[in-house]
């Protein structure tokens, strides 16, 4: 199944591509974020799309989607959530917003694992992943949801977070 | 020059010097180019269009600067590695990769002063003679993303970027490229592969310097977001002013990132070298946590080595040996490097009594087991041994012998790897095994220990569960 890619999505893919003129592999990260902020996740077909816009072998798409964290390959929810894990967050109370942030949104984390460190609610709604340091170490603990970033996230303040994920 | 006010609760400290961080926090400051115009901005742009490029590395390397993102190597003599006799053309990258943990400083000049960081960007690559710069962001700072994205385009309309910059003949243009959540993309080797689409994975040395050999094989600059602004300011005060910041090898200003147990964690932009360990934290940070001890800092971000408390640290004053403690040394390059630590990327992490080391280690092992790129086999192998020994240390699985096995993994680690996340990654243990032993055995089942385990690991170990998935 072909991928369907929207014109105006293209034509923002073939402007980001005029930014590495010595080499049309450079391109290859910023295409699949835009790839990824369109339709959420990076698919087999994106990857083999990408591939072929960029005169590259598949493979060489796909050893990128799987070494770098910040891309996926399976859909997330509608708000999707990274509490930072590192240790002045740690100290900070980390393990317990994740704690807080499942049992509010219904999530669970049993399965996840290194190679699949994403936790989806049952109703797509929320996704939730531990992050390594968001650089925000001074105001921990810290989480983002989709590209917002919030500090000093307590129970309080989480809640707030939540109210406004609609 | 107006005076600066700053948000109310926000003021800088007054052993504070804001150089970088002036529009930090300040009222009525914005990310405009109208409003970074209003106070100069871009005028030593100007000036140093005006001077020969050599003569801008000149002043950067008389004035003393030292690199911001971890090394702390002289900026000026790394501009000179690119070869004399180059034909090739030459780029300049801006790391802001931003992700050694402790380190929150970039995130604020980008967020908040971001025509600082490309005006001080654009005479670097003025300075080294590159035609295209790029600023390497981590993925995590979207916002920052767009916030540079837009300053650029500010400063292209003005002809700060592009074919002829000021009408000065130089050409100059700057992108924005994104990274994807990986620690190790701040390592400027695995950075420029990342630039190059591939998997981040660091390259083997030498070259030591990719100005000799880096993105597209050719000679390429790689310096921290912190470390270009200082460039503006030199061309701005001059080498001879600039140097008279700070302490003499150890020159300008810095900006220290504390988190952890004390009462006021955050930025502060000091002299370098002019304010000790205890005045940060006692003065500036305003001190420990209520009925709390100081317990152990480790002062450059998580991979340098932890200091203790009651540590004594000699250091040279002129041909005399002197001995100081803790809260004596001066918050400078050369001074954390005498005392065996190092001033890295600026991130000061302060623990406190509650805290267990076994607790603090395991969280930094996981991290660096997460970020090995898995390219050489004792990083690789290694990393995940130290978090897998650390796990079973903090859940009170642990034999006393494990402490000797986990330091030996590190010094296997240790020098034996592509690039420095082998030390990076190793150097927690060592100093933490080090100077700590008798508590993480106490943490360990046999015929030595003390267990059940202290009331602080017992309490760490009730949430690792949740931290370790
Ligand atoms: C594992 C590792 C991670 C690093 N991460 C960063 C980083 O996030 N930001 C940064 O500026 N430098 C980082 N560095 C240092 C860079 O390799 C490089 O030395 C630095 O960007 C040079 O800039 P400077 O000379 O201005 O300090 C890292 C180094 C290593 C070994
Ligand atoms: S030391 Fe570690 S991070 Fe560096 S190249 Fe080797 S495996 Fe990768
Ligand atoms: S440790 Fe959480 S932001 Fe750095």
């Amino acid at each position: 199944m072909a991928l369907e890619v929207p014109a105006d999505l293209e034509k923002e893919i073939d402007e980001r591509i005029t930014h590495y003129p010595e080499s049309l592999r450079s391109a290859v990260l910023p295409l699949l974020h835009l790839m990824q902020e369109h339709f959420g996740y990076i698919s087999e077909d994106a990857v083999v799309w990408v591939a072929e816009k960029l005169e590259l072998e598949p493979i060489r798409v796909l050893e990128v989607v799987t070494f770098y964290p910040g891309f996926r390959q399976k859909q997330v929810g509608k708000h999707h959530i990274r509490v930072c894990r590192t240790l002045s967050c740690a100290m900070a109370g980390s393990a317990e917003l994740m704690d807080e942030f499942c049992k509010k949104t219904g999530i669970d984390r049993s399965s996840v694992s290194h190679h699949d460190p994403i936790a989806v609610s049952e109703d797509g709604k929320y996704s939730i992943e531990f992050a390594e340091c968001l650089a925000g170490c001074g105001t921990g603990p810290v989480c983002m949801v989709n590209d917002d970033f919030h500090e000093l996230v307590g129970a309080e303040k989480m809640e707030e977070i939540l109210k406004n994920c609609d | 020059m107006a005076k600066v006010k700053y948000i109310a609760g926000k003021e800088p400290h007054a052993k504070e010097h804001r150089m970088i961080f002036k529009n930090v926090d300040r009222e009525g400051w914005d990310v405009s180019l109208k409003t970074y115009e209003k106070e100069g901005g871009y005028k030593q742009l100007a000036k140093a269009l005006k001077m020969e490029p050599k003569a801008v590395q000149d002043e950067v390397k008389a004035a003393g600067l030292r690199g911001r993102g971890g090394a702390g190597f002289p900026t000026g003599v790394k501009w000179g590695f690119v070869p004399p006799n180059n034909t090739k053309p030459v780029y300049l990258i801006c790391n802001a990769d931003e992700s050694e943990p402790g380190t929150f400083k970039d995130r604020y000049i980008i967020h908040q002063d971001p025509h600082q960081l490309i005006e001080g960007l654009i005479i670097s690559a003025y300075a080294v003679g590159a035609h295209l710069a790029y600023i390497y962001i981590r993925e995590e700072f979207p916002e920052g993303a767009k916030i540079l994205e837009a300053a650029i385009e500010e400063a292209r309309k003005k002809k700060y970027i592009g074919k002829n910059v000021l009408g000065s003949g130089f050409e100059l243009e700057v992108y924005v490229h994104r990274g994807a959540g990986a620690y190790i993309c701040g390592e400027e080797t695995g950075l420029i592969e990342s630039l190059e689409g591939k998997r981040p994975y660091p390259r083997i040395k030498p070259p030591y310097f990719p100005a000799a050999m880096g993105l597209y094989l050719c000679p390429t600059i790689v310096n921290n977001v912190e470390s270009l602004c200082h460039v503006k300011h030199i061309i701005d005060m001059g080498a001879t002013a600039y140097g008279k910041l700070g302490t003499p090898r150890n020159t300008g200003t810095r900006i220290l990132c504390v988190s952890g147990d004390v009462q006021r964690p955050g930025y502060y932009e000091i002299q370098v070298g002019k304010v000790t360990m205890g005045e940060l934290i006692n003065d500036m940070c305003g001190g420990m946590k209520k009925g709390r001890k100081l317990k152990a800092v480790i002062p450059g971000g998580s991979s340098s080595k932890i200091l203790r408390a009651d540590e004594k640290f000699t250091l040279k004053k002129g041909d005399k040996d002197v001995v100081i403690g803790l809260k004596d040394i001066p918050m400078d390059f050369d001074s954390l490097m005498a005392c065996g630590s190092m001033a890295g990327s600026g991130g000061v992490i302060v623990l406190d009594d509650s805290r267990a080391i076994s607790w603090v280690l395991n969280n930094l092992n996981t991290f660096y087991a997460h970020e090995s790129c898995g390219q050489c086999t004792p990083c690789r192998e290694g990393s995940a041994w130290m978090k897998k020994i650390t796990d079973r240390i903090v859940s009170g699985n642990a034999s006393p012998e494990d402490v000797d096995t986990l330091e030996s993994v590190a010094y296997n680690i240790d020098g034996k790897t592509i690039c420095a996340f082998g030390e990076a990654c190793s150097w927690p243990t060592e100093a933490m095994v080090a100077k700590f032993r008798d508590e993480l055995i106490g943490d360990t089942d046999g015929k030595n220990a003390n267990r059940p385990v202290s009331k602080e690991t017992q309490q760490a170990a009730k949430n690792l569960k949740t931290l370790n998935t």
